[in-house]
């Protein structure tokens, strides 16, 4: 049964050689990264530390060496990221198309894409968003009503997106769109597209999140005319490949280090004698942390096998998601230090903006309802 | 070796441990048809090395075969015996067929060859014939002791949720059958520890066959017409066990696998953690899925959520290695945190186990 997808894995030494790596480089260039800035986590943008990691070969390293990857293992890319997620470097910028964007062109795309898109994911100057949801198709993501027309040599795109993450930042997004009629097996009829946010009829519009970020964005295409080679894979198979992409977006680390920021600015509060009910809860704070990593190192070994970990990526994801939303509420009753936006301690204000942006958690990349339905689907329950 | 062990004991466990068989064994009755199978086949000295009697399995294999004895709810102290044999091994001891325990939570000196104190919460202490257990001598040094269990003066017999014995037992001059210097590498802790790992293991055997046993309910029963797995508040629950169980296997795994010469504390404090956890969450969706029927004697659910409410408790509750984590962790700060979690296979012994709250 699905159960028996989770075996021990462990980080191969040629991997786990790069730690000491990215740790000195951190501490090279963040030395005096502030922690209410390291709570941004995977949203923290700077394009320039970015570049930076590009120019280690530190981005896209999985892509072949032809387009300016390393092709390096899953688990050397695992190293690099997970120390940057622990350490809340800004990474925000070239995040997706590391993880998502650049495998997927390298996977689907055609020898042109390839050679047009990836060197710059590799050097860290080329950004991407995915454009999936839209005002009334969030987790019934098949009813999406965006189409591309085909008119001779291109294609005519309408529609909108909502709750596109970095389209305001981003030189590229990759959209699922409808190209074909609604068939009665609602999950044909679409399409990828690679759409270079500069054209003509695109407009993009800041949403300010509840914390008065500005992450996500509304995206409105008014008769955009994209090139035929913006078509990404397989007119029709939309749906599939956006699926194949699942199992990476949602067993990554990201899925439970976003409050690593607070978890060790809480360790830094409660000192080097906490009493017993404060020692507990970091004590099982972390076992869960472990537990998750090994659960993560475990699905990393399934796509590096060449599996399809679609069910196991979701049990990562929602464990990792109720995991990172408990640790505000756990911290805030560890200490009796009150949430601060502005003054107050550097702990205050972490928990502060964490405890507002953890909603969001099990949000981004697929709902708790959804996830726990697609576990439900491998329990052979529906 | 893994598989090969686990397709044996599996089926040895399916033909014998059947739910009657188990049930029967409850309070104190010794399993004595299935200990001759599993002592016959060598699986009690598995983790010995050649030279001193057994196969040399590894721990990642005797994981296969203790979380099988979860699995079947087994009435019988194999991981006991494992452990056991393990470590009278480590100490350059030969190991020992028949039946055998260990006492982790014990009071014992030994002088001359003789030990005095008390052995608490011995599993199957009144039916096995020998114990393995840390004493210390005068001088302070610990020593890998094998006791007769008739050598003891007292029993006061236990029984824990599932029913299995936990007994206490009183030594006053009792004469040693064999002992050793507790190894370097190995704190007075160990049984503890090796406990620890045992209970998680067993814990995701169990946890295991409670998805399989609830999923399959939830398959065929109907109510309002078509099977009550078909509701979205019944998947929703089913998918959380299916995580819990998900993460005590790994956990537990885990804690095997970086085990080798010496027992992986840091792992093991977290696969312990993390297993009890998963097994109150799931016990309770598994009741609460089953309804009536599997609060009922007749229906096996109870031999599965008896035991994973026993075995969390036991060789320390997620609480106290919570604790022993949380204290170790706010110690180190938060500079050593990351370092500390990265690197958690290759943490010693001595630096949790000692870490007495």
């Amino acid at each position: 049964m699905a159960i028996s997808q989770f075996s021990y894995s462990s980080i191969p030494p040629e991997a786990e050689a790069l730690r000491a790596e990215v740790r000195e480089f951190i501490q090279a260039h963040l030395a005096d990264y502030p922690p209410t800035l390291r709570a941004h986590s995977w949203m923290g943008f700077d394009a320039e530390f970015s570049k930076k990691l590009g120019a280690r070969g530190w981005v896209g390293m999985a892509l072949p060496k032809a387009y300016g990857g390393a092709a390096a293992g899953p688990f050397a890319r695992y190293v690099i990221i997970e120390e940057l997620l622990a350490a809340g470097a800004p990474v925000s910028a070239h995040w997706i198309a590391d993880r998502q964007s650049g495998p997927l062109i390298n996977r689907f795309g055609t020898e042109q894409q390839k050679q047009r898109y990836l060197p710059a994911i590799c050097r860290g100057e080329s950004y991407f968003c995915i454009g999936m949801s839209e005002p009334n198709s969030g987790s019934d993501l098949a009813s999406i009503k965006s189409n591309a027309v085909r008119e001779g040599d291109s294609w005519l795109l309408n529609g909108q997106k909502v709750w596109t993450t970095n389209a305001h930042h981003s030189q590229y997004m990759i959209a699922l769109v409808r190209t074909g009629e609604k068939q009665a097996a609602r999950h044909e009829g679409m399409s990828q597209f690679i759409v270079d946010l500069t054209l003509p009829g695109i407009t993009i519009r800041p949403i300010r999140d509840l914390a008065g970020g500005e992450h996500f964005n509304e995206v409105f295409f008014d008769n955009v005319r994209l090139p035929a080679e913006a078509l990404i894979g397989n007119e029709g198979k939309g749906w599939d490949q956006v699926t194949a992409e699942l199992a990476f977006e949602r067993s990554g680390p990201e899925r439970f280090l976003s409050c690593m920021a607070l978890l060790t600015a809480l360790i830094d509060a409660l000192g080097k004698a906490p009493d017993a009910l404060q020692a507990r809860e970091v004590g099982r704070l972390s076992a869960r942390l472990l537990t998750l990593r090994n659960m993560s190192l475990s699905v990393t070994a399934q796509l590096a096998a060449g599996e399809h970990p679609a069910w196991a990526a979701s049990c990562v994801k929602d464990l990792g998601n109720v995991f990172e939303q408990e640790l505000p509420e756990v911290a805030q009753l560890l200490l009796d230090v009150e949430p601060r936006q502005a003054g107050g301690g550097e702990y205050a204000r972490v928990l502060a903006y964490l405890t507002q942006m953890a909603p969001s958690f099990s949000l981004r990349g697929g709902t708790r309802e959804i996830l726990r339905g697609i576990i439900a689907r491998g329990l052979e329950l529906r | 070796m893994r598989k090969l062990f686990e397709t044996m004991i599996e089926r040895l466990f399916a033909d014998l441990a059947t739910p009657a068989y188990v049930l029967g064994c409850e309070g104190g009755e010794w399993p004595a048809e299935l200990w001759s199978a599993l002592d016959e086949s060598g699986f009690t000295l598995a983790g010995t090395t050649e030279a001193l009697g057994g196969a040399g399995a590894s721990w990642a294999d005797i994981y296969v075969m203790v979380r099988a004895a979860g699995r079947h709810s087994v009435p019988a102290p194999l991981g006991e015996a494992l452990l056991a044999n393990w470590l009278l091994g480590k100490a350059g001891l030969e190991g020992r067929g028949g039946t055998l325990s260990i006492a982790a939570c014990a009071d014992l000196t030994l002088a001359d060859g003789h030990v005095s104190g008390i052995a608490r919460a011995v599993p199957w202490g009144r039916n096995v014939e020998a114990l393995v257990a840390v004493a210390t001598t005068d001088a302070g040094t610990p020593q890998v002791v094998l006791l007769q269990r008739s050598a003891a003066c007292e029993l006061t017999p236990s029984l824990n949720v599932a029913g299995e014995p936990r007994d206490d037992l009183v030594f006053r001059g009792a004469r040693v059958v064999a002992h050793a210097h507790l190894p370097d590498g190995l704190g007075v802790d160990v049984l503890e520890l090796g406990g620890a790992m045992l209970r998680s293991a067993q814990t995701a055997g169990a946890l295991h066959a409670l998805l399989d046993m609830t999923a399959n309910y939830a398959r065929e029963r109907k109510q309002f017409g078509k099977a009550i797995g078909s509701f979205q508040a019944i998947q929703q629950q089913l998918a959380v066990l299916a995580e819990q169980t998900a993460a005590a296997s790994i956990a537990a795994e885990a804690a095997f696998c970086e085990s080798d010469d010496g027992l992986a504390a840091l792992t093991i404090a977290v696969a312990k953690i993390s297993t009890a956890d998963a097994a109150s969450v799931g016990a309770s969706i598994a009741h609460s899925v089953h309804g009536a029927i599997g609060f009922t004697e007749e229906y096996p659910l109870h031999l599965l959520s008896r035991r994973l409410w026993a075995w969390r408790s036991e060789f320390g509750s997620a609480s106290l290695w919570s604790q022993r984590l949380g204290a170790q962790i706010c110690q180190g700060g938060s500079d050593g945190y990351w370092p500390l979690l990265t690197h958690h296979g290759k943490q010693p012994l001595t630096g949790l186990a000692s870490n007495r709250l």
